[in-house]
């Protein structure tokens, strides 16, 4: 069973946050959680926090769909844009003001929560980024991990 | 996201000297997402438990509105034009510069909501004093068009968990221009504020700006006697003056508007020039002026990890002070 993987967080809500996660995602690498077939969808909370992903570092097992819960507790609004290099890059240089209907892709205006829902179909690494001026620079990012 | 930020507002600056579209006292951000440069030079004067705080906004050219927060320590009690030479004449008494000698966070107070104390216009400079948690100003400033860099929301946390008390100012460039003022006018700014531990808000400068962006800043203290300040001995932080205030100097700085407060003589001038990478500024000066004691490391936002070390540094710097040439 892959652990969630966290940051070491200079915060206690990081800290806390990095637990609630750690716990969701465990309980989601649970068998028989969705029956037969088609697996429910695992729920990972996301707090931003300081123009940070809190957790910014996660594991998940292949075929998983995830349901991220984000809560953005910063007074500026915020992205959750998760994807490889090029979707970063295309996000970085694009012109969308708003994201939610792609899954993965949602923007987290200050002081609310959004949720999206992604599938992770391949083992690997995928990033996720914040795409508002300044923020994927500053550093802004994270990433997931798929296993098998 | 677009590069671009969405809306075209107010602009946040933090702090005190001469900018671009608008300000001086600090990094403007323009509503392109650019950071200019600028040097900033605060006066920052300690008397009878009373901080003078005094800080110059310059009109550079552009339209529309643009602003700055700046952090204080404390509620000010008035916030007045300041004097028109103050600044000038302390630059002038400390140039040309002597020897150069290297000098060497917490947690956040949340609130619900924001407290409007005072609000006032100077100018073309429309200022509002506020109280309330990082993130509740946060929201207060990009509720009233100012445009947050992304590392707003823990600088914001980073001053609350002190002092509550910011200072909105928001220039209006159209009603410079009305005015008649001139790129490179500035509107200097007086405010005093009764304060048990003073402190001079430096991490403010590096607000908006890449880790390796330089900051540059000239902090004059006037204070009862030689000052102790954090933190001490430091990279980016240059001791360039620490003498007895000539009477010449106190007299002038007495005739200038707003500056009776000052006695005839027996002060002490400090200059400390700001010249530091962005992300080696994550502090404070910390000051103890009149106590004989060292201030302490909470003012000044210093870890207390890193507290040992400046204090040994500080007490390396009350050394250069004693052996300062008068």
């Amino acid at each position: 069973m892959a652990p969630v993987k966290v940051m070491a967080g200079a915060y206690p809500l990081a800290r806390l946050s990095a637990l609630s996660g750690a716990a969701i995602l465990l309980a989601a690498l649970l068998p028989g959680v969705g029956g037969v077939g088609r697996p429910e969808p695992q729920v990972v909370i996301i707090t931003l926090r300081h123009s940070r992903f809190l957790p910014a570092h996660l594991t998940v097992r292949r075929g998983t769909p995830v349901r991220f819960v984000i809560t953005n507790v910063d007074p500026i609004d915020h992205e959750f844009i998760l994807g490889d290099e090029a979707v970063q890059r295309r996000h970085e240089t694009g012109t969308e003001q708003e994201h939610g209907a792609v899954p993965g892709e949602v923007t987290v205006p200050a002081g609310s929560t959004r949720e999206t829902t992604y599938t992770f179909t391949r083992p690997g690494r995928l990033l996720i980024g914040c795409h508002a001026p300044g923020h994927y620079n500053y550093g802004m990012r994270g990433w997931v991990r798929v296993v098998d | 996201m677009p590069r671009l930020f969405r809306s075209v507002g107010f602009v946040l600056l933090f702090v005190t000297a001469g900018a671009s579209p608008a300000l001086a006292c600090a990094a403007l951000i323009g509503p392109n997402g650019a950071v200019n440069l600028v040097r900033t030079t605060t006066l920052a004067g300690y008397h009878d438990g009373i901080e003078h705080y005094i800080t110059s906004f310059s009109f550079q050219g552009g339209d529309g509105k643009f602003g700055s927060i700046v952090p204080l320590p404390g509620i000010p009690t008035k916030v007045e034009r300041g004097g028109g030479w103050t600044l000038q004449r302390l630059i002038r008494e400390t140039q040309p510069r002597r020897e150069v000698r290297a000098l060497l966070s917490s947690p956040a107070s949340e609130r619900d909501g924001v407290r409007v104390i005072l609000e006032t216009r100077i100018d073309a400079l429309d200022i509002t004093i506020l109280e309330g948690g990082g993130a509740a100003v946060g929201r207060w400033a990009r509720d009233h068009g100012f445009i947050l860099p992304p590392d707003a929301p823990e600088v914001l946390d980073f001053y609350a968990g002190r002092s509550p008390i910011f200072m909105a100012a928001r220039f209006d460039a159209d009603a410079a221009k009305q005015r008649g003022q001139q790129i490179g006018d500035g509107t200097p700014i007086h405010l005093t504020i009764p304060v048990e531990n003073p402190w001079v808000p430096l991490r403010i400068l590096a607000l908006g700006k890449q880790g390796g962006d330089l900051v540059q800043a000239d902090v004059y203290l006037l204070t009862d006697i030689r000052p102790a300040f954090l933190p001490g001995p430091r990279r980016g932080m240059f001791l360039q003056y620490s003498a007895p205030a000539s009477p010449e100097l106190m007299r002038d700085l007495r005739s200038d508007k707003g500056m009776g407060w000052l006695p005839a003589s027996g002060m002490w001038l400090t200059h400390l020039a700001i010249n530091s990478a962005a992300s080696d500024l994550t502090y404070d000066l910390a000051v103890d002026a009149g106590a004989g004691t060292w201030p302490s490391r909470q003012p000044g936002g210093i870890a207390p990890a890193l507290a040992v070390g400046m204090i040994l540094s500080a007490v390396w710097v009350t050394g250069l002070a004693w052996a300062w040439p008068r």
